[in-house]
């Protein structure tokens, strides 16, 4: 019996800037469902950090409750993590983002743990611009209570019991783009070569990037008549793009037809090169960007690709006028000016 | 890429490295596991119908499986899988009520072998339940050949050694030892339906033309003539001060014997650098363990001789130069250097010698005076006359000497019956599901990480006054199961089945040494390239998938596949399984059964 991953990796695996192999930034070995998508989400993140040179101690990972908020425990296991309540990693990542603005921050939900019990945290931390990875792996049911349909489930879809769901889907990438968020991208788990690029450029992106990942649930959602099944999924993406990230100071040679090209030059000099395949999409238009999902929509598609970015933007310490320095590294005196700062302050309120 | 053809038994007898490169293709992981459940019997079953000797092998094989063993690809040793061996022969049980046993009913055909080597023992082995009358020709007083002759006590225990030639002279051959075989024309007149010559390479190579060698004589000796002398108790000691030249495994059999019979100072002297020298690893290894240096790099020059008498030797140092891959050793300049000797042994090489052959018997042999045998079938010329072993292409060792003799007795039984010895039988070949559960294999799918376990040794204080004292005490049954352990299970093969894979990645995504790629199909250079980890030990076959309804074909690299079984616990759609493959080459015993079946 196999609950352990043998220690052996390939001996030719090679070291990224740190000195690292990717086999550094895997986690414990996964004990969701043979084949689940959530599985191959996690492989991605490895993929992406390893392949961003970042230092594993300086990510946090954070999760509320369900199958997709386990899957912390299956990267990244040097990093740090934090397990929340259901629905409330939002507020958790907050505090967190909010003491320690150095930590690049992952956060991982599901489509009822941000669609449901958690869709008030959902929209304000979308609001509030939280400097953050933000994804939900949506499979359109509660997996780990054994698949019942989720807000996420489209009208008609069929579960695995025969169900067929009745009420409207809350489509989260088009509330993410309406309630202001920065990084709005859809992918699907079966396709990595578009995902790791996604989950790149996401984590160089400052403010809040959101990434609503279709990962089927083999167990209780990918039968025949599922919208979010393999094969429906299969069958029915369509790409606003393809993109790609370039790391810093590395020259530019894909070529394009004029005009469907496009370079988007991060804080720390790498390159988000767009390859736009999307008619009249524009992807620094909120307006552009949710037409084109709805348009999709509307023709039976899943849009996947980036849909949304706003380059320049504030995020929450910058709109908050906070400290630049985590407060673990700031004295007791700073921390705790005392009681004559205290008065002081309190004056001025007067 | 076309789609990999697994119908073909040769892509995943390939996979399983070890029992690939051993010579008789012993189907080595199924051994091992057996030794891990304790079943010693059964694992020396296995053994011994593929390489005949298992206790002789166990102690004294050349190993070319564990150089293969995919295992040291993926850390720094092997599996132990020699000494495993031994572990089956040390613990097994009654192992004759499962050979065949006589007398067999005679099918009136008649052969003869020509010297008791392993070649030949392995011939008689396949040839004697099948009702052949075999006469065995050797000049020794017993059977065994050079196992006999050349290899020590301290290395092979003489009661090892007749218990295994025992089992096959039991099954009703003729003896004729203490016979030399002057001519083989005289053989040929005795009316045999098949002569096959297993005789070895018998002659040592000498240094004629060095000065001091004729006045020496009387203390210079040739290594493998010196070792039978030594094995037939005929020599007992040897001067104080001894020299061996040479860098094989001769000369490191010679040195070693030489402390056991009186040289407190042995030294071996070898012309090229230390590590080209021909010797295993493990035998320079417990030579230099045995206080005698190795002198590389020291080309002989001349015997001195002092009042008549052997005193020493004189080298010329020399250093090697290479060009266009070739070596060469060039002298240093340096003055030469003088070693104070009472006996030298030359242990520089063997060849071949076949003064009793008449060269008109239709037995064509070539410009460096060899047969000429066809590597298939291993028959002369003269299509009554099959050679083997060291006999047929120069000195190798016994797992090639069996090799030689399980395909020789097929041809033999081929010509007997009158059919096509070109027609080779098919390996005898299995592949069946290990699949109990969802996480469960009916093998240790576990991959263990111990390294490599040392065999323990006996005490030099002990070994070294005794020639008879085997120096390896082999593991015990604790250190052979965690050993076993360590064995990949390689057999156990990764199957594909395309039509199942709904391309949920899983495999990939979990593979512990990234063997499985999903990308779109090229030629195999450019998706060699394009595997998850370039695949660039091309010794390794890829294994392809037809094409999958996203266009892509899945590829796995062989090349450090683990056989842990992941790949298939994490498909939802049992796309992977895995299965036993199990593949033994067909001894002329099985052939008859395979005849009788179609
Ligand atoms: C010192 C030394 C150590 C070795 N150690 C190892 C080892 O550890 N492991 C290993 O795998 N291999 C070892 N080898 C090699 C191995 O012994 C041989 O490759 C192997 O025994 C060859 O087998 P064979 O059947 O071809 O013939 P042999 O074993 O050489 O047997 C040939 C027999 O034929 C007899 N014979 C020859 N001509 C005639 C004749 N005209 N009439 C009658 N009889 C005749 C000889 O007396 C001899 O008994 C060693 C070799 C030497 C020299
Ligand atoms: C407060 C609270 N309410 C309800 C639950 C029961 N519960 C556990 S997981 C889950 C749904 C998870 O669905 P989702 O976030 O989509 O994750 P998935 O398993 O599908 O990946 C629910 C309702 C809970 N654990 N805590
Ligand atoms: S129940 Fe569904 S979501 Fe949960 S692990 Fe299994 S396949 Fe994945
Ligand atoms: S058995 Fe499967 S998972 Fe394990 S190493 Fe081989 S290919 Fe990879
Ligand atoms: S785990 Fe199975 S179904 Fe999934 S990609 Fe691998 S072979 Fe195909
Ligand atoms: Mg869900």
């Amino acid at each position: 019996m196999t609950y352990v991953r043998p220690k052996f990796r390939h001996p030719e695996l090679k070291k990224n800037k740190l000195g690292y192999t990717v086999s550094y930034y895997e986690g414990a070995l996964s004990t969701l469902c043979a084949g689940c998508g959530h599985d191959s989400i996690s492989a991605a993140i490895v993929q992406a950090c390893y392949d961003l040179d970042i230092e594993p101690h300086k990510v946090a990972k954070l999760s509320g409750i369900g199958c997709s908020s386990k899957t912390p425990a299956y990267f990244l296991s040097n990093s740090h993590g934090f397990n929340s309540v259901h629905g409330r990693m939002p507020s958790v990542a907050t505090g967190a983002n909010l003491a320690n603005r150095e930590l690049k921050y992952i956060g991982i939900s599901g489509d009822g743990d941000s669609a449901s019990i958690g869709m008030g945290q959902f929209v304000h931390v979308i609001r509030r611009n939280l400097n953050m990875l933000y994804i939900v792996m949506n499979n359109g049911c509660y997996g780990l209570t054994k698949g019942q349909d989720s807000a996420t489930a489209d009208p008609g879809s069929k579960n695995k019991t025969g169900h067929v769901n009745t009420f409207q889907s809350i489509d989260l990438s088009s509330l993410a783009i309406e309630l202001g968020a920065t990084f709005v991208a859809q992918s699907f788990s079966g396709d990595k070569k578009q995902l790791v690029p996604l989950i790149k450029a996401a984590m160089k992106h400052t403010g809040f990037a959101f990434i609503n990942v279709i990962s089927p649930c083999v167990t209780f959602n990918n039968n025949v008549g599922s919208t979010k099944s393999y094969d429906y999924v299969r069958e029915h993406v369509e790409a606003t793009g393809t993109i790609d990230f370039v790391p810093e100071m590395k020259e530019i040679t894909t070529d394009y037809a004029e005009g469907t090209m496009e370079h988007v030059v991060m804080h720390d000099g790498s390159i988000i090169e767009l390859h736009k395949l999307a008619q009249g999409w524009d992807p620094h238009s909120r307006i552009s960007a949710m037409n084109a999902v709805q348009l999709a929509k509307a023709k039976n598609e899943i849009l996947t690709g980036l849909l949304y970015m706003e380059h320049e933007s504030q995020e929450l310490h910058d709109m908050l006028g906070t400290t630049e320095k985590p407060l673990n590294t700031l004295g007791k005196d700073v921390l705790c000016p005392g009681a004559a700062k205290l008065r002081e302050l309190n004056a001025t309120l007067r | 890429m076309k789609p990999t053809d697994i119908q073909n038994p040769e892509y995943f007898h390939k996979v399983v490295d070890c029992q690939y490169a051993c010579p008789a293709h012993t189907p080595v992981p199924e051994y091992i596991r057996l030794i891990a459940e304790g079943k010693y019997t059964e694992a020396y079953m296995i053994n011994w119908d593929s390489n005949v000797f298992p206790g002789v092998l166990g102690r004294t094989c050349d190993r070319p499986c564990e150089p293969a063993c995919r295992r040291g690809r993926v850390e720094e040793e092997p599996v132990a899988i020699c000494r495993l061996k031994r572990v089956a022969a040390d613990n097994k049980g009654d192992v004759q009520q499962h050979m065949p046993h006589g007398p067999f009913a005679s099918n009136g055909k008649k052969i003869a072998l020509i010297g008791a080597g392993p070649a030949s023992l392995t011939v008689a082995r396949d040839l004697a339940p099948l009702g052949y009358e075999i006469h065995l020709y050797d000049e020794q007083k017993k059977g065994g050949g050079f196992m006999r002759s050349q290899i020590p006590s301290f290395r092979l225990p003489e009661s090892v050694l007749d218990e295994e030639v025992n089992y096959i002279l039991d099954l009703g051959i003729q003896k004729h030892f203490n016979q030399y075989v002057s001519s083989l024309k005289e053989i040929l007149e005795m009316g045999y339906d098949a002569v096959f010559v297993g005789s070895g390479a018998p002659r040592g190579r000498d240094l004629p033309d060095l000065p001091g060698r004729q006045e020496g004589a009387a203390n210079i000796h040739i290594g493998i003539n010196w070792l039978a002398s030594v094995a037939f108790e005929h020599t007992s000691k040897i001067g104080k001060k001894v020299i061996v030249l040479g860098g094989g495994n001769t000369a490191m059999d010679c040195c070693r014997t030489s402390r056991r019979l009186g040289g407190d100072d042995v030294k071996v002297i070898v012309r090229s650098p230390f590590a080209e020298m021909k010797a295993s690893p493990w035998e320079k290894e417990d030579a230099m363990h045995e206080d005698i240096p190795i002198i590389d790099n020291h080309v002989p020059k001349s015997f001195v001789i002092k009042d008549g008498k052997l005193a020493g030797m004189t080298f010329e140092k020399v250093h090697a130069v290479y060009e266009n891959g070739k070596r060469k050793l060039v002298p240093t300049g340096d003055e030469d250097v003088f070693f104070q000797a009472d006996d030298v042994l030359v242990a520089i090489g063997q060849e071949n010698s076949f003064p009793w052959i008449e060269r008109d018997l239709g037995i064509e042999f070539d410009k460096w005076n060899m047969p000429v045998v066809d590597a298939v079938t291993y028959c002369s010329t003269n299509k009554k006359v099959f050679f083997g072993g060291d006999a047929a292409f120069g000195p190798k060792n016994v797992i090639t000497a069996v090799a030689h003799g399980h395909q020789a007795a097929i041809s033999i039984h081929l010509a007997c019956e009158g059919m096509d010895m070109m027609q080779r039988p098919a390996p005898h070949v299995n592949l069946v599901s290990q699949k109990m559960g969802i996480h469960e294999w009916s093998y240790d799918s576990t991959v263990s990480d111990d390294e490599r376990f040392v065999v323990p040794q006996a005490d030099k204080k002990v070994t070294l006054v005794n020639r008879k004292q085997e120096v390896e005490l082999g593991f015990d049954r604790l250190h052979g199961f965690k050993e076993a352990q360590r064995c990949l299970n390689c057999d156990v093969q990764t199957v594909f089945t395309e039509s199942k894979c709904i391309e949920c990645d899983a495999c990939m995504d979990i593979c512990p040494t990234s063997c499985i790629t999903f990308t779109v199909n090229e030629e195999e250079d450019q998706l060699r390239e394009h595997t998850k980890v370039p695949a660039h030990n091309k010794e390794q076959e890829l294994y392809v998938s037809d094409i999958l309804p996203t266009k892509r074909v899945m590829v796995k690299d062989e090349n450090v596949c683990l056989h842990c079984g992941l790949c298939a616990e994490r498909c939802p759609t049992s796309a992977w399984d895995m299965k036993k493959f199990f593949y033994n080459v067909t001894k002329a015993v099985n052939a008859c059964q395979q005849e009788t079946v179609m």
